[in-house]
């Protein structure tokens, strides 16, 4: 729609279509800015009108942070694997609370940009990928304090800090697939408001981060521990810590097992986000 | 000449709510279950539900540069047309073609987010509506020009006044630069001289040899700006012809031809109540219910209504139209004070609110009669904008012994005086 010097017809045909969705990832090229111009749309509204501003986004896996270690490490008394309970729980929380936001925020926001989707055509893919995306720059602060919290415990990056981020994309790449399948389905099924909440619950749970990873996997017979990764936040967590805090992932292959997971997320994900794409105007 | 837009045969179904309960069979209670995580996923649970067709089997060609209007009552079918048009939704049959880059105005100020100011908001709601931020930019004072925010630019949008608001929204809009334009109704917004202003920003687009698609209620404006236009009834192209023709036949179609309009139960939307319209009566001075009345005699209006509940400051009025829908005068029963006071409130029961059109007052041609029941800046009860239509024939009016047709919409019988002065 810009007014370029190569005013070469484009021509666009418009008709029904069925079965799988292509990706059409020029399409989401050419509307590149808009992914920009969204994420930094929710990130100028996040802290609007509050007191703390963007304090909420250290406050908040501090408090969790403060929870975790009174509940696990206090009265549980699960270990740490020797590194100090707050940095081992905060490392954690990190990555955690983007991707639980970021698949909280991304679930609704389908819904939440009703008028757009009802009034203009954009890819929908970047609705809730700039959701995701919009998480980044809480992450950046809560860094800060991670950095202030190794000086204070005098604890040096360890040699595998620049896969760091790898590991990032890995809890990014996790939380769009999740978010898009949930974005997907709440245009049709309001019920997924409501689960969201119960979801990540349990996802956290199942996430290695009040304890070490560790702790199930040898409680599992050896054959079945690969299933234990299947949860990407797995691989995440543990490549934090590692890659932080230079502790020992439990075995490397099992990264390889979230790698794989998060990734067939993101696939079927995309590919049920766009074959439903179709109704979102209708529905939403 | 290329083409813009070719469209074939285009349909849009809908579903409608609620399942239809019927008689069900084991099977297919079964082949349901069976299909159940399928539909889940498909977002189909409600598969019984009803559905209708917006739009059906529509067909039109859209040469480079033309201005093509669509008109048609509400729920023809045009929104439909339009988002289809404008990718927002899929059609159900059919294709359309399109040369080149589609800017849509479908609803202004669309993404704009209240919490941001002024300034952010322009480049946000560029951005979706397909703009480059080196594009915003270089237009970014002409935009804030045009709306005349130049003060609250720094302010949210949130702290605007809903004219000022409006009027950013469709500054940036109107800011596009695509090969076909896409609007729709978007000359609704803002007071007078902004809608001039738009009016005025829409011909340059025209006529700057850009395509442009035009959805609009108001006549004036579809004459003004479009060559040719077609006419949506239920889904349908019913008329495709030079604006003209497609507006005379609009505005001539569908109206009660018998002097008479009274409304069914379900014509009336539950929100008039208690409000009820019966009927809207022409009749000329013998008393006869007619729909071609003379100039040089007077015409009696009648309102046939029914209230259910008592209503306080209840006005019950008549819009006269000319056929291109241009408001000739707008009249209320208790326009005159005495009346005013003694039906501050009326108790429920039925009514009559009669007026006369003074003898000599309109010229000839087609006039469109429309009612309204409201409460003055409290709620609208019941418009209906084009209730009936009727014909003015000039026969012995003021000048007709000159064979030709008068200008305006009205034919007043004046006082004039010759004077002869000496030199």
């Amino acid at each position: 729609m810009n007014a370029s010097p190569k005013a070469e017809a484009q021509t666009v045909v418009i008709q029904p279509r069925s079965g799988l969705a292509a990706l059409n990832l020029r399409d989401l090229w050419n509307f590149r800015e808009l992914i920009y111009f969204l994420t930094w749309r929710d990130i100028k509204v996040r802290y609007k009108q509050t007191l703390l501003g963007a304090g909420w986004a250290i406050l908040q896996p501090v408090l969790q942070m403060l929870v975790f270690n009174l509940l696990f490490g206090d009265l549980a008394g699960l270990s740490s694997g020797g590194i100090p309970r707050p940095i081992f729980t905060y490392a954690a929380l990190l990555p955690w609370n983007l991707f639980s936001t970021g698949i909280n925020d991304a679930g609704r926001s389908l819904v939440t940009n009703r008028n757009m989707i009802t009034k203009i055509y954009f890819p929908r893919l970047i609705v809730p990928l700039s959701a995701v995306l919009s998480g980044l720059v809480d992450f950046a602060i809560a860094f800060l304090l991670l950095g202030g919290m190794m000086v204070y415990y005098g604890i040096a990056p360890a040699a595998g800090a620049a896969l760091l981020p790898l590991y990032l994309l890995l809890a990014l790449v996790t939380a769009i697939g999740v978010g898009l399948w949930l974005s997907a389905l709440n245009v049709h099924y309001r019920d997924i408001r409501y689960l969201i909440p119960f979801l990540t619950q349990f996802w956290m749970l199942a996430s290695p981060l009040a304890y070490e990873a560790s702790e199930v996997f040898t409680r599992l017979p050896e054959a079945w521990q690969w299933l234990y990764a299947l949860n990407p936040l797995v691989g995440v967590v543990e490549g934090f810590r590692a890659a932080l805090l230079g502790t020992e992932v439990y075995s490397a292959s099992f990264i390889w097992v979230s790698v794989a997971s998060a990734l067939l997320i993101l696939l079927t994900g995309v590919f049920y986000f766009r074959s439903m794409e179709r109704t979102f105007a209708d529905t939403v | 000449m290329t083409t813009a837009i070719r469209v074939e045969g285009l349909g849009k179904q809908y579903r409608i709510g609620g399942n239809v309960e019927s008689y069900r069979t084991l099977r297919d209670t079964i082949v349901d279950a069976a299909t159940w995580p399928a539909r889940l996923l498909k977002g189909e649970l409600n598969s019984r539900a009803e559905t209708f067709w917006a739009l059906k089997d529509v067909s039109f060609t859209l040469d480079q540069g033309q201005v093509l209007g669509v008109i048609g009552r509400n729920g023809a079918g045009k929104s439909t047309l339009l988002k289809i048009l404008s990718r927002v939704t899929e059609p159900t049959t059919g294709l359309a073609e399109i040369h080149g880059r589609v800017g849509s105005l479908l609803e202004v100020g669309t993404g704009f987010h209240p919490e941001l100011s002024g300034r952010e908001n322009i480049f946000l709601n560029g951005a979706v509506l397909g703009m480059r931020r080196q594009e915003i930019e270089s237009k970014f004072d002409e935009i804030v020009d045009f709306a005349g925010v130049e003060k609250f630019i720094d302010t949210p949008v949130k702290r605007y006044s809903s004219g000022m608001y409006l009027r950013l929204a469709f500054s940036v809009a109107a800011h596009l630069e695509p090969e076909i334009l896409v609007v729709d109704e978007v000359l609704a917004v803002g007071d007078a001289e902004f809608q001039r202003k738009c009016l005025g920003k829409m011909s340059d687009v025209a006529n700057a040899g850009r395509t442009v698609l035009f959805v609009s209620h108001n006549m004036s404006a579809i004459l003004r700006l479009t060559e040719r236009a077609i006419v949506l009834d239920q889904g349908q192209v019913a008329y495709s012809a030079p604006t003209q023709q497609a507006v005379d036949y609009y505005m001539a179609s569908g109206f009660s031809q018998s002097g008479e309009r009274t409304w069914n139960a379900d014509e009336v939307p539950a929100s008039a109540a208690p409000f009820v319209p019966l009927a809207l009566r022409v009749r000329d001075p013998r008393g006869e219910v007619s729909d071609s009345l003379l100039a040089r005699e007077p015409i009696d209006v009648e309102v046939e209504y029914r209230l259910d509940q008592d209503v306080t400051a209840l006005r019950v009025g008549i819009y006269l139209m000319t056929l291109r829908g241009e408001v000739v005068f707008t009249s209320f029963d208790t326009d005159e004070p005495k009346l005013y006071d003694q039906y501050g409130s009326r108790k429920a029961g039925s009514y009559i609110s009669r007026t006369q059109i003074p003898a000599d007052l309109l010229n000839e041609g087609q006039y469109v009669l429309g009612i309204n029941a409201s409460a003055f800046r409290v709620k609208s009860y019941f418009t209906d904008e084009r209730a009936l239509s009727f014909t003015i024939d000039a026969m012995g009016a003021a000048g007709m012994h000159w064979g030709e047709v008068r200008q305006g919409p009205i034919r007043p019988q004046l006082d004039w005086a010759i004077q002869q002065v000496q030199g």
